[in-house]
């Protein structure tokens, strides 16, 4: 294995640049993002099944779980504060976001499960954790909002069409090649947890 | 000036402080865990974490995007005047802020899915009350994030488990929750009371500083064992692996009844956000938590 490294990818970014990322790697992303959460991707895949268009072609992009903190002023938006939310709570229509919409890089907080990790070995994309709740640095990064969609959601459920400079640092965690940081750690713990049993005083079952 | 006027004025101040800066304890303890964490990626996490910290403070920005739902916790003296208009002078306040700071809007009916827009609605912002002797009124701006507070935990034990049950229960509950509360984080322990009292008390024992020691010998013996093995289980900063995964351990209780023991886990990020005042019979407000210029 290759020590780990840094990368800096650039909208739209190819199969062929996922595919030399490895879990644990680091990777700032310069070009455009868009947020997505909870209803925002019920939404996408809704539009995906009855094939219509999305109002922003997310191929190539790295989309961002993030229900950003935003302001007006003198009729432009501006991002005040812009950290990741918990990125489980789109597994369930993960993968085929990923897919169906060409989504290269999802960014987010705590990891997603198995069936993220395999569309990501499909199709060719990354997952990078962005450090929970360093919403200004995240903020810092962005350069300008380029477009909001679907504002009828509300204001942190809306698309956010971000461009980005440097975005990061993100920590490849899971990688096109079947690999899930998350999932790794968790294994280790599993292992603690019954050295902590013992250290308590409960037999394991 | 009007009590109401005061109350407002100060509570939109408390919530700027709040979403802005951390508390003087909980920026030493991200410090700490920094200098501490061997785990790479961990620190790298941690890193992030005081640059935030401090970008925030210098621009005066929220720190974290989800500025939370807002709870107040008020300590009333009986004899102080013009209690009644201290509810409306919180909501107010919190209007306030949601422009003024700003906030995000985190206040949506459960039933239509429709954010009110201002953060305030039903039963929100939250209102903890408690009277206590005096003219003066203390009030605590709480602003909690929604990744902890999925976390939290109930565990109706039977008493056969006792204090093993106990702490079994809360290591579970951390590796369960694993990254998704933004770890490092505190976690406050109820036990006892009943499961409503429990989680009462598992969330008020987050407003503890946690550089201020527990009095109780038997309470902090726990606290300290706890604090130990959760910091044993590798989930670490973020989850991303590594030693740091609680800043502390508080545990509050109540006697409980002969039939239950009720065991209560409040999860807090490492955006541990408080602020407290008091003010005083004659109007004038002293900041607790922060040091204001």
């Amino acid at each position: 294995m290759r020590r780990v490294a840094i990368f800096r990818l650039e909208t739209p970014i190819s199969e062929e640049d996922i595919r030399k990322l490895r879990v644990k790697d680091t990777i700032y992303v310069t070009g455009t993002v868009v947020t997505a959460r909870d209803e925002a991707h019920k939404r996408a895949l809704e539009f995906l099944r009855e094939r219509r268009r999305l109002p922003v072609d997310l191929a190539g992009l790295a989309v961002f779980h993030c229900g950003p903190l935003v302001r007006r002023e003198a009729g432009e938006w501006r991002v005040v504060a812009a950290g990741p939310t918990t990125s489980a709570r789109m597994e369930p229509w993960g993968g085929e976001f990923v897919e169906g919409l060409g989504v290269r890089v999802v960014i987010g907080k705590g990891g997603m499960g198995s069936k993220m990790t395999e569309a990501m070995g499909r199709f060719g994309a990354v997952y990078g954790a962005f450090t929970g709740g360093a919403a200004v640095l995240a903020a810092e990064s962005i350069v300008k909002v380029r477009g909001v969609e679907w504002l009828d959601l509300g204001l942190p459920e809306a698309l956010w069409i971000l461009e980005v400079k440097r975005f990061g640092p993100l920590i490849v965690a899971i990688d096109s090649h079947g690999n899930n940081l998350y999932s790794d750690v968790m294994r280790q713990v599993e292992e603690n947890r019954k050295k902590i049993y013992r250290r308590i005083g409960i037999k394991a079952e | 000036m009007e009590t109401q006027e005061v109350v407002e004025k100060m509570a939109v101040h408390l919530l700027r402080l709040a979403a802005t800066e951390l508390p003087r304890d909980v920026k030493e303890a991200l410090r700490r865990a920094h200098r501490e964490e061997e785990s790479e990626n961990g620190k790298t996490q941690l890193e992030a974490i005081l640059k935030n910290i401090e970008l925030a403070e210098k621009t005066g920005t929220p720190l974290c995007q989800d500025t939370g739902t807002i709870h107040f916790y008020v300590k009333a003296g009986a004899q102080a005047e013009n209690l009644e208009k201290i509810e409306g002078a919180l909501r107010s306040a919190t209007q306030r802020a949601t422009t003024e700071v700003p906030l995000r809007p985190n206040a949506i009916d459960p039933f239509t899915q429709k954010n009110t827009g201002d953060n305030t609605g039903r039963f929100i912002p939250y209102i903890h009350w408690e009277i206590m002797p005096g003219k003066s009124i203390e009030i605590t701006a709480f602003p909690k994030g929604g990744g902890s507070e999925n976390a939290c935990a109930l565990g109706m034990l039977t008493p056969g488990e006792g204090v093993n049950g106990l702490k079994r229960f809360v290591v579970d509950a951390v590796i369960r929750a694993g990254a998704t509360p933004c770890p490092p984080t505190i976690l406050g322990v109820g036990v006892g009371g009943g499961a409503d009292v429990a989680l009462y008390l598992a969330k008020r024992a987050l407003l503890r500083p946690l550089d201020q020691p527990v009095p109780d010998p038997k309470v902090a013996e726990i606290e300290a064992e706890l604090w130990e093995v959760v910091n044993m289980t590798g989930i670490g900063p973020m989850g991303l692996g590594g030693r740091q995964t609680a800043l502390g351990v508080h545990v509050e209780w109540a006697h409980r009844h002969p039939a239950s023991y009720p065991v209560a886990v409040a999860f807090q990020c490492w955006a541990a956000r408080r602020a407290s005042a008091r003010i005083h019979s004659d109007g004038t407000v002293e900041y607790l938590t922060h040091r204001v210029r």
